[in-house]
C-alpha cells in the first residue's frame, strides 16, 4: 500500500449536491418535443470517474483482478463489463479514464491502490470535475456530425471506441458504448455550453432531454 | 488545414487537436555550469529557420496530449513524417537532396539513352 493521502468524496453528512448541468436546468430548461422525436438527451450524473496512469502491464493486472475487466491496450478502444455500468477508455499510452457507478469510486480506488502496492502509479478521482452525457435516438450522429470536428461514420467510429477531441469549441471525450448510444464525457467548467450547444443543435430534430 | 497522424493514437486528426512546440531535438547540455555564454545562449534563443526539411516538435493537445516529432517541408508545408519522441528522423535534408540528385542523375542516364 502507498502512502498516498485518500478520501472519500461522499460524506455521510447531507450535503446537499448538485450535478454540473443543475444550473443549466434551471437556466435553459428540459425541452420536450411535443411529437416524435429523433433525439434523446440524458445526463448521467453522479458516476464516479478515476484516471488511471502508468505502466499497461501493471495496471491492466491490477484491474481485472479487481473490476473484472481488462484494461485495453489498443488506441481509442473503450471496453465495458457485462452489464455495461463501468467501464474503461483508453485515453493516451499510460492514461485510462474508469467510469463506475456512483459511490463505487472510493472503494475501487482503495482496492487498487492496496494491489499496486509500491509500482509506479497514479490515481486521481475527477468524479467532480466531468459528466457524462448520453445522446441516443436515429439523429444522433447527425448531431454529432455538425458538432465535433472527428470522423463519425460507423465506418470510422465503430461500437467500443472512444476518442477526446473537441466538440463545438471544448475539449469533450466522445464514445460509442453500443449501436444507437453515443455518451460525451464533458468538463464541469464547460457542461453549460455543451448543454446549450446541444439543445441549439438539437431543436431541429425535436429534443427529449430526460432529467 | 493539416491532417496529422498521431503517431500515439496511430491515427490522422485534425489540426485544430494540434500545438506546434518549435524545434525539435534541442539537447539541453549537460553541464550547463560548464557552459559558454555564447552556448548557452545559443542553445536557448537560436533556433533553425531552414528552408527545406525542417524537424518540429508537436503536442498533440486535445487528444492524448503526448508531445511527437513532425518533419515538414517549410516551403510546401508538406508533412513528411512523424515519429514518437525519443525516435530519429528517416527523412532528413540530406536524405532529400541524396534522392534529388540521384532522380536528376537518372533523368540525365534517359536523356543520354
Amino acid at each position: 500500500m502507498s502512502n498516498a493521502a485518500t478520501f472519500d468524496t461522499r460524506t455521510d453528512t447531507a450535503i446537499p449536491v448538485e450535478s454540473p448541468l443543475a444550473y443549466s436546468y434551471r437556466r435553459s430548461g428540459a425541452p420536450q418535443a411535443g411529437g416524435p422525436s429523433r433525439l434523446q438527451l440524458r445526463e448521467r450524473a453522479m458516476l464516479g470517474h478515476l484516471i488511471l496512469r502508468g505502466g499497461a502491464i501493471v495496471l491492466d493486472e491490477a484491474v481485472r483482478d479487481v473490476l473484472g475487466i481488462s484494461l485495453p491496450g489498443q488506441p481509442q478502444a473503450l471496453v465495458q463489463d457485462a452489464s455495461g455500468e463501468r467501464s474503461i477508455q483508453w485515453l493516451s499510452p499510460d492514461e485510462w479514464l474508469v467510469i463506475v457507478p456512483g459511490g463505487e469510486e472510493f472503494p475501487l480506488e482503495t482496492k487498487l491502490r492496496e494491489h499496486l502496492g509500491s509500482a509506479h502509479f497514479a490515481i486521481s478521482d475527477v468524479s467532480g470535475g466531468q459528466t457524462l452525457v448520453e445522446i441516443s435516438g436515429e439523429a444522433a450522429r447527425e448531431l454529432l456530425m455538425k458538432t465535433v470536428i472527428y470522423d463519425v461514420h460507423p465506418s470510422h467510429f465503430p461500437v467500443g471506441k472512444g476518442v477526446t477531441t473537441v466538440f463545438g469549441k471544448a475539449t469533450t471525450i466522445i464514445r460509442r458504448p453500443s449501436e444507437d448510444r453515443w455518451e460525451l464525457v464533458i468538463r464541469r467548467s464547460f457542461a453549460d455550453y455543451c448543454y446549450r450547444w446541444l439543445l441549439d443543435a438539437a431543436a431541429e430534430y425535436g429534443v427529449n432531454v430526460q432529467q | 488545414m493539416f491532417y496529422i497522424y498521431c503517431p500515439y493514437c496511430g491515427e490522422h486528426r485534425e489540426e485544430e487537436e494540434f500545438h506546434p512546440k518549435g524545434q525539435a531535438h534541442i539537447e539541453r547540455p549537460k553541464e550547463p555550469e560548464a557552459c559558454s555564454d555564447e552556448e548557452w545562449g545559443n542553445y536557448l534563443f537560436f533556433r533553425d529557420n531552414p528552408r527545406g526539411v525542417h524537424h518540429e516538435m508537436w503536442v498533440h493537445a486535445v487528444g492524448c496530449r503526448k508531445f511527437f516529432n513532425v518533419t515538414r517541408h517549410t516551403v510546401s508545408y508538406e508533412i513528411l513524417e512523424t515519429y514518437k519522441m525519443g525516435e530519429q528522423p528517416s527523412i532528413t535534408a540530406d536524405s532529400q537532396s541524396q534522392a534529388r540528385e540521384g532522380a536528376a542523375v537518372s533523368q540525365q542516364e534517359g536523356v543520354r539513352a
